[in-house]
C-alpha cells in the first residue's frame, strides 16, 4: 500500500474538491469534540489529571532503559516471550517468524497503529498470510485497500452507504443497503468466522505496566479479547513509549483515554492481559523504530507521551478539512505531523506547515504535549536540513532583508501599496496569487500609519 | 508611564485605520504613547515560515526601535506572542528579556496593567467576535474551550463595557479561521474552507459586525466575505473600543 507521497497541501485541494463532504467529515469530528469536551467538563479535577498524566509519562521516558528492563524480566516471570525490534523491518520479521514456527496461515489482528506504521499487514500478506483486521473500522478501510485516516476512527473519512457498497462487493450484503444495524451485523458474522477461524491473533498495546509485566488493551469492540481468547497464540506489538510503572497509574490514564477519544466514560473493553492461558503461548514484540531518535531530540523528545487518543485530531481544523489521507503518514493530524518527520524528514517535510499553529491540539491533548510548538521546531529543523524549496529560501531572505531596515520597509510598503492601487487586476490574478483565488484584497490605503502619524504627531 | 505603540507592519501599510484607533483609545485613557519610527516587523513571517535563524536583524531592529519604554502595547495577539516567544539578541539579551517583559497586547494591556474599569465608546450593532488563537491560546488573553478552567475574556470584558453593543454566541467560539500566516496561500484550499465556516458562524448568528484582537485573521476573512458580499463589517477591536471616542 506503499504509493507516491503526495504534499499535504495538493491532497487537501482534492479532499476539498467536495464541499458538502467535507463539511460533513468536518462536523461528524467537531461532534466527537463537543462530546468530549461535555465529558471532560464533568471532571473538575480534569487539568489536575492532565499534569499528573503528563508527569507520569515524563518520568517513564527520563527512565525509559530501566523500566523496559523491568517490564522485560516480569513478562518474562510470567512466562510471556519477549522480543526486541530496532525497526519496523525487524518487527515485521519477528512477526513472520513466531507465525513460521506454529505454521500460521490465518491471523486476526486487533486494532495497532504501531502495526500500521511498520505496514505489517502487506509484509506478511506478500508472504501468502491472510491477516483480518477485526476493528470494524479497520475492516472496513482494510476491505477498501485503504490506510485508516484516523487513530481511533479509522473509516472516519466513508459515510455509511459506501460501507454499504464495499460490504455489497465484499461481503455478499443486500445492494444498497446503509443501515448501520445491518451492516454492522453482516460484519460480526463475517468476523465470527475468521475469529474461529485464526491460528494467531495479534493486538495493539495500550499501556504496558513495569513492575507487573502485564499489558491493556483498549476496545469498544471487544475483538482483541476474542481473538487473543480462542487463538492458540497472542502477539502484542507495542512502541517502546507504551509503558507507565505501575499498575495504579492506570487509574489515571484509563479515566482520560476514552473521554478524550470518544466522549465516553471509558472503553467498553479495558482488558488486562499478564501470562498466556495454560496451553497457549504470549508473545510480546518491543519496537523502536526511531522512538530513541526521537527521545534524543530535546525538543522533540516528549511526543513519545502520546498514548493515541486522537483528541489533536478531532479538534483539528486543518485535519477535519483536508482528512487523515492528506497526510500520508500512518499516524495523521497534529501528532503525526510531529512524528512523521523524525521516521522521514524528506518525506514529511511538508507535514509540519500543515498547521495555523492555533495551538487546540496542545489545549486537548491529555498529556500535554506542547504540539504547535513541537510543529513551529520541526519547521525551523526541516528549514536549517534543507528541506524546503530554493524559492521559498529566496523571498524569505528578501523579506528579512527589506523588514529589518526601516528605510527599505517604508519604500517597499509605499510601493506596494501604489501597485495594488494601480494593478488592482494583476494582482487579483488567482494564477500569480494564490491569496485571490477566494479572497479580496485589502483596499491599499493613500497613507500608513506612520505618514500618518508623522503629519499628525499623534496628538488628537 | 511612557508607552511605546507597536503597530505590525501590514497594520502600518493596510490598515492605518487600527493603529489610529489603538492610539486614539490609549491617549483617551490619558497614557503618554509613543510611536518609534524605526520599528518595521516583529520577525514573524520568516519564523513561523521556518526561518526562524533569518529574523536576527528584525530583533536587533525591533529591540533598537523599543528599548527603553515602560511598556510596549500592540493591537495584535499574534505578534506580540511571537515578540513574547521568540525575540532573542545574543549580543543584547537582557534588552531583549526586558523587551519580551514588557509587550502587551491591547487588551490584556487595559484589563491588567491599566486595569480600566470602564470605556465611553458607544457601538449599537450586534458584533462577534473572533479571539485570534494565538492572543487567546498562547497570551491566555480569554480561557480556550478545550480546557476545563475558570472561564474568562478579557476582549470580552472589554467589549462589554461598550454601550448598546450586543454580543453574539457562535457555535465554535474558539474555532481558527485558518489564516495561519504563509499557511493563508500555501494551504489555500484549506485556508479558505475554515475561514468560510467561520464567516457561516458569523452570518447564521446575524451578526452584523465582527471584530477580533488580530487584524490578520481579519484580513483574510474580511477578504472572504468582501468577495462574496455579505453583509458582515469586519473590524478590529481596537475600532470598536473607540467608537464615538
Amino acid at each position: 500500500m506503499e504509493t507516491k507521497t503526495i504534499p499535504h497541501a495538493e491532497a487537501a485541494t482534492k479532499f476539498l474538491a467536495n464541499p458538502a463532504r467535507v463539511q460533513w467529515h468536518d462536523e461528524t469530528l467537531w461532534f466527537v469534540r463537543y462530546k468530549r469536551d461535555k465529558i471532560v467538563n464533568e471532571i473538575p479535577e480534569w487539568e489536575q489529571l492532565r499534569n499528573l498524566a503528563s508527569q507520569i509519562k515524563e518520568h517513564t521516558l527520563s527512565q525509559l532503559d530501566q523500566y523496559l528492563e523491568q517490564f522485560e524480566a516480569a513478562a518474562q516471570a510470567n512466562g510471556v516471550i519477549v522480543h526486541w525490534a530496532a525497526d519496523a523491518a525487524d518487527h515485521n520479521r519477528i512477526v513472520h517468524s513466531i507465525l513460521q514456527q506454529h505454521n500460521a496461515r490465518k491471523i486476526v489482528k486487533s486494532k495497532s497503529m504501531l502495526t500500521e506504521e511498520c505496514h505489517l499487514n502487506p509484509y506478511l500478506e506478500a508472504q501468502g498470510i491472510e491477516v483480518v483486521d477485526t476493528d470494524l473500522g479497520e475492516r472496513i478501510v482494510q476491505l477498501n485497500k485503504e490506510m485508516p485516516s484516523h487513530i481511533v476512527l479509522p473509516a472516519i473519512h466513508i459515510k455509511k452507504e459506501e460501507v454499504g457498497e464495499i460490504f455489497h462487493q465484499h461481503l455478499g450484503t443486500e445492494k444498497g443497503a446503509s443501515d448501520p444495524l445491518y451492516l454492522a451485523l453482516a460484519a460480526r458474522e463475517h468476523l465470527r468466522q475468521k475469529f474461529l477461524a485464526a491460528d494467531i491473533a495479534i493486538t495493539g498495546v495500550n499501556f504496558a505496566v513495569a513492575e507487573t509485566g502485564a499489558i491493556v488493551v483498549c476496545t469498544n469492540e471487544g475483538n482483541a479479547d476474542l481473538g487473543a481468547h480462542l487463538a492458540k497464540v497472542h502477539i502484542a506489538c507495542m512502541g517502546i513509549e507504551k509503558l507507565i510503572p505501575r499498575t495504579e497509574h492506570l487509574s489515571v490514564f484509563l479515566r482520560m483515554l476514552a473521554r478524550n477519544a470518544t466522549g465516553q466514560n471509558i472503553t467498553a473493553y479495558s482488558s488486562h492481559f499478564r501470562k498466556p492461558a495454560p496451553g497457549q503461548e504470549m508473545h510480546i514484540v518491543i519496537v523502536d523504530n526511531g522512538r530513541t531518535t526521537q527521545l534524543g531530540r530535546e525538543a522533540f523528545r516528549n511526543s513519545l507521551k502520546c498514548i493515541r487518543c486522537g483528541a489533536c485530531l478531532n479538534t483539528c481544523p486543518v485535519y477535519r478539512r483536508s482528512g487523515g489521507h492528506s497526510y500520508h503518514n500512518a499516524t495523521a493530524g497534529p501528532i503525526g505531523a510531529i512524528l512523521a518527520p523524525n521516521l522521514d524528514m524528506r518525506k514529511n517535510a511538508d507535514l509540519p506547515f500543515a498547521s495555523t499553529l492555533c495551538g487546540s491540539c496542545t489545549d486537548v491533548c491529555p498529556v500535554k504535549i506542547d504540539i504547535h510548538n513541537q510543529l513551529y521546531q520541526w519547521r525551523q529543523v526541516l528549514t536549517q536540513e534543507g528541506y524546503v524549496p530554493a524559492a521559498k529560501t529566496a523571498s524569505m531572505k528578501a523579506m528579512a532583508s527589506v523588514l529589518s531596515s526601516p528605510a527599505r520597509y517604508s519604500f517597499a510598503g509605499k510601493w506596494a501599496r501604489k501597485f495594488l492601487r494601480w494593478f488592482p487586476s494583476l494582482a487579483l490574478n488567482k494564477r500569480l496569487n494564490p491569496w485571490a483565488k477566494q479572497r479580496d484584497l485589502p483596499t491599499p490605503p493613500k497613507e500608513s500609519f506612520r505618514e500618518w502619524y508623522q503629519k499628525n504627531g499623534g496628538n488628537q | 508611564m511612557r508607552v511605546a505603540l507597536f503597530i505590525p507592519c501590514y497594520v502600518d501599510q493596510f490598515y492605518p485605520q487600527v493603529g489610529i484607533a489603538t492610539l486614539k483609545l490609549l491617549q483617551h485613557l490619558g497614557l503618554d504613547v509613543h510611536f518609534p519610527m524605526q520599528q518595521t516587523c516583529c520577525g514573524q513571517p520568516m519564523a513561523n515560515g521556518g526561518f526562524e535563524h533569518l529574523t536576527h536583524s528584525c530583533n536587533a531592529n525591533f529591540i533598537k526601535a523599543f528599548d527603553g519604554y515602560d511598556y510596549i502595547v500592540s493591537p495584535s495577539g499574534s505578534c506580540v506572542l511571537h515578540v513574547k516567544d521568540h525575540l532573542h539578541d545574543p549580543k543584547q539579551e537582557d534588552k531583549a528579556t526586558q523587551v519580551r517583559q514588557r509587550v502587551f497586547e491591547l487588551c490584556e494591556f487595559l484589563t491588567d496593567i491599566v486595569q480600566v474599569q470602564s470605556l465611553q465608546a458607544r457601538f449599537p450593532k450586534r458584533v462577534a467576535v473572533h479571539q485570534g488563537c494565538h492572543g487567546q491560546r498562547g497570551l491566555q488573553l480569554a480561557a480556550s474551550t478545550e480546557t476545563v478552567t475558570p472561564r474568562f475574556s478579557k476582549p470580552l470584558q472589554l467589549l462589554k463595557m461598550v454601550e448598546g453593543i450586543e454580543l453574539v454566541n457562535l457555535d465554535r467560539p474558539d474555532e481558527c479561521c485558518g489564516f495561519g500566516g504563509t499557511f493563508c496561500v500555501t494551504e489555500e484550499a484549506v485556508s479558505a474552507a475554515m475561514g468560510l465556516s467561520r464567516v457561516a458562524d458569523y452570518t447564521k448568528h446575524e451578526a452584523q459586525v465582527v471584530t477580533g484582537t488580530d487584524v490578520s485573521c481579519l484580513m483574510h476573512q474580511e477578504g472572504l466575505i468582501k468577495r462574496r458580499k455579505l453583509p458582515v463589517q469586519v473590524m478590529h477591536i481596537a475600532e470598536v473600543l473607540a467608537a464615538g471616542l
